[in-house]
């Protein structure tokens, strides 16, 4: 974060945008076996497409692993990519979830210049965002924020007028919103017709 | 029984049915090599692992049966990449093992060490490293399967020098268990039902074939199709021979080189019915140009074809001989209400009588036109003849020139587009077809780029036969830059006698012969049917200035289309 950029951030705005251009959420289960994200991972920069966060770990089946790979759909019609997807020998399973009926949420950590000064004033914002704070320094604090997408976007703006020295967010995980009508949720299974 | 992961390896071949591999041996495949000199498998030993790779496919093409490769680790896994790269492309079958260095040393920079998995990933359907000998007969079954079914295309199998001398116990598993892998192979219903309306009340429709019919062998299915329907089809360079071009209803080729009224007739067409082609782009030429007021039934087993380039008014997934035969199904019970599209295909025959390929017959050379050898090739060979051919210029007179009346006897790099494919390729479609005669049209660049495996032919006495049309130039980048870059010439001269390429066949065990005037072309191609013990290269001298036409200027639109010399 460099100064002019925090000159023009305003208060409750964000200074990247992520939820506000046009996004797909796309969750793969894959099976749960060596280089696997590799071939996900090749398979987008081979056809060109961009991924813009990604998050991968084991799910409760231990066979499985479940990524989450959000993509801008701008770089390419989602549809070419899920089929692509649905080519590799070790996916099992894609759903598309729609921004709109998600659970999203993401990790945050930042170290946060905080002296006497303004360490009062960290700890508010901290707490009203409601994360925690994870290690004291004497004149830094390393906080954490587990939080939607787009309020990590507003704290990360609230917070670097205390002057970032590290930050580190993990990229989004989703679910499917309950009790919605799950015919939004569209599965493909490399299926057109 | 207890064997060693090599034997294992062996033994799941010969289990797949595998009857030849080609290879070459190295360190780390090395403990492989040794039961192989008690296995049934023939192996042929190429001299280099990228005419391994070729020989494979040329194997697959003209048998229909997965073809092998085995070469070890380093160097000749990334010399096999191209081969890998153009099975991918052209949706071969094959199955390439590689040696690896031992899992102790993986990721050291081991002597031949290579990242082969890693390497190769964007060129096969799937690849596999193989950390444990226990896993090595179900890692074959998995990879012949994988290769074979859905859309065909190339697998490896990476396998660590530890893990070949390990012992196993062995097994035979009983089924594949690929819960990421299930390929659609039955069209669905409705869909297929919504093509037979399409294509009933369509004006002036065409069938698109492109060579998913015969990777699911299919031809005769279509030739049912295109009988039932009276639609004419035209057949890719992948496709050739999917319809046999005597039938009346044939148009040939369509696309940058395609002739003037398979170009036209898409151009025009009101449907196209896609049977297992792709809209390459040199096909479509600019693809928002192309058949601008066609409707699209796109057919294919793999999905990601289906609205890739251009939007499919119904697609259908799945295996284009069973949707065929569906489709077939659904047509004969509205047979009555076809529109009538007779004056449609009327305009099409005016096209193909007006605009056929032509080159200037009155020549009398020398130096010989390349059309005319192929023209004396064709008509001095029978129907079964394998005809196998390189990239460019000589690859599209092949096409254009040759008749193909069955399919598989057409053999070339389409997608990928691999000079140097031929001669090896030839070697797998002879070994393959031992009672097929192989010709072999090449171009005196191409030729040079893999000339050497006519040592692996002789050695292994098969007998293929090469017809060069040696022209002395790269021909195809030549013509480019004299229709394109103004005659400006950069470095796509060869000489037409250096090599000196009957000596050379004659130093790699083959007979050698030179052919420079027209009159003497009948001669060498009978003389070079009637040897049938050793390989046989004619180097036909041939004009250096003839182009290929039509043409389809790059990024041009189809309608664009340039007959010949003076529509330049």
């Amino acid at each position: 974060m460099n100064a002019e950029s925090n000159a023009i951030v305003p208060i409750g705005g964000a200074i990247r945008t992520p939820s506000e251009f046009r996004h797909h959420i796309l969750s793969v289960l894959v099976e749960n076996k060596t280089g696997v994200l590799a071939r996900v991972a090749q398979l987008f920069s081979r056809r060109g497409y961009n991924i813009f966060s990604l998050a991968v770990a084991p799910t409760d089946d231990e066979r499985f692993s479940r990524i989450t790979v959000v993509v801008d759909v701008d770089t390419a019609p989602l549809e070419q990519i899920t089929k692509q997807l649905h080519k590799l020998v070790n996916v099992i399973k894609i759903s598309e979830i729609d921004p709109d009926e998600a659970i999203e949420y993401e990790l945050l950590l930042a170290t946060v210049a905080a002296d006497a000064a303004t360490r009062a004033q960290v700890i508010e914002l901290v707490n009203l965002f409601e994360g925690r704070i994870v290690d004291v320094g004497s004149t830094k604090l390393t906080v954490m924020v587990a939080a939607s997408p787009s309020h990590l976007d507003d704290f990360e703006a609230l917070i670097v007028e205390y002057g970032l020295v590290e930050l580190q967010r993990t990229g989004r995980v989703a679910l499917q919103k309950l009790g919605k009508p799950t015919t939004r949720r569209k599965q493909m299974k490399g299926k057109v017709s | 029984m207890k064997l060693t992961g090599a034997q294992a390896l062996i033994k799941s071949l010969e289990m797949q049915g595998v009857e030849v591999v080609f290879g070459l041996p190295g360190g780390a495949i090395l403990p492989v090599y040794d039961p192989l000199l008690d296995s049934s498998i023939r192996h042929i030993l190429v001299r280099h692992e990228q005419g391994a790779g070729h020989a494979a496919e040329g194997y697959a093409q003209a048998t229909g049966r997965p073809g092998v490769a085995i070469v070890t680790s380093g160097p000749a896994a990334t010399n096999i990449v191209t081969p890998l790269a153009d099975a991918y492309m052209d949706s071969i079958p094959l199955v390439v093992i590689t040696g690896q260095v031992a899992t102790s040393t993986i990721g050291t920079d081991a002597f031949q060490e290579a990242d082969t998995t890693g390497i190769t990933m964007s060129i096969t359907k799937h690849n596999w490293l193989i950390t444990d000998a226990n896993d090595i007969p179900r890692v074959v079954r998995e990879a012949f399967h994988v290769a074979t079914t859905g859309r065909p295309g190339p697998v490896l199998i990476d396998l660590p020098k530890d893990v070949s001398n390990a012992s196993m116990e062995w097994y035979w598993p009983r089924q594949v268990s690929l819960p990421g892998y299930k390929p659609t192979t039955k069209g669905h219903p409705k869909m297929v039902k919504e093509a037979a309306r399409m294509i009933a009340a369509a004006e002036k429709p065409i069938f698109y074939v492109g060579g998913g019919v015969l990777r699911a062998q299919g031809s005769d299915v279509l030739a049912s199709l295109v009988e039932l329907t009276q639609i004419p089809a035209v057949t890719t360079l992948m496709g050739r021979g999917a319809l046999p071009d005597s039938h009346p209803l044939c148009l040939g080729m369509p696309g940058m080189h395609g002739n003037y009224a398979a170009v036209t007739s898409m151009q025009k067409s009101d449907l196209l019915i896609v049977l297992g082609a792709r809209f390459d782009d040199r096909v479509t030429g600019k693809v928002d140009a192309f058949a601008p007021f066609a409707k699209v039934v796109h057919i294919d087993v793999d999905p990601a074809e289906l609205g890739k380039i251009r939007h499919a008014d119904v697609p259908i997934v799945g295996d284009v001989r069973s949707v065929m035969e569906d489709l077939l199904v659904e047509l004969e019970a509205i047979r009555g209400s076809f529109q009538d599209i007779s004056l449609w295909r009327k305009e099409i025959r005016s096209w193909q009588d007006n605009f056929p390929y032509t080159y200037d017959r009155t020549h009398e050379g020398p130096p010989l036109k390349p059309q005319y050898v192929i023209e004396r090739l064709r008509d001095l060979n029978t129907e079964d003849t394998i005809v196998v051919s390189g990239v460019g210029q000589h690859q599209m007179w092949a096409s254009q020139y040759w008749r193909f009346e069955k399919p598989n006897i057409w053999i070339n790099s389409g997608g990928l587009g691999t000079m140097g494919f031929a001669v090896p390729a030839a070697i797998g479609a002879k070994v393959g077809r031992p009672d097929r005669t192989v010709w072999v049209i090449d171009g005196d660049g191409c030729f040079q780029m893999t000339a050497q495996e006519l040592v692996t032919a002789t050695t292994e006495r098969v007998p293929i036969k090469v017809a060069i049309l040696n022209n002395a130039y790269l021909g195809m980048v030549r013509q480019w830059q004299e229709m394109f870059y103004d005659e400006r010439y950069s470095e796509v001269y060869l000489s037409p006698d250096l090599p000196d390429y009957v000596k050379w066949a004659e130093a790699m065990g083959c007979v050698g012969l030179r052919v420079v005037h027209p009159s003497e072309v009948d001669a060498a191609i009978e003389k070079a049917n009637s040897i049938t013990d050793r390989p046989v290269v004619i180097d036909f001298r041939t004009d250096t200035h003839e182009k290929v036409f039509p043409m389809v200027p790059s990024g041009k639109s189809n309608d664009e289309i340039v007959l010949g010399e003076e529509g330049l």
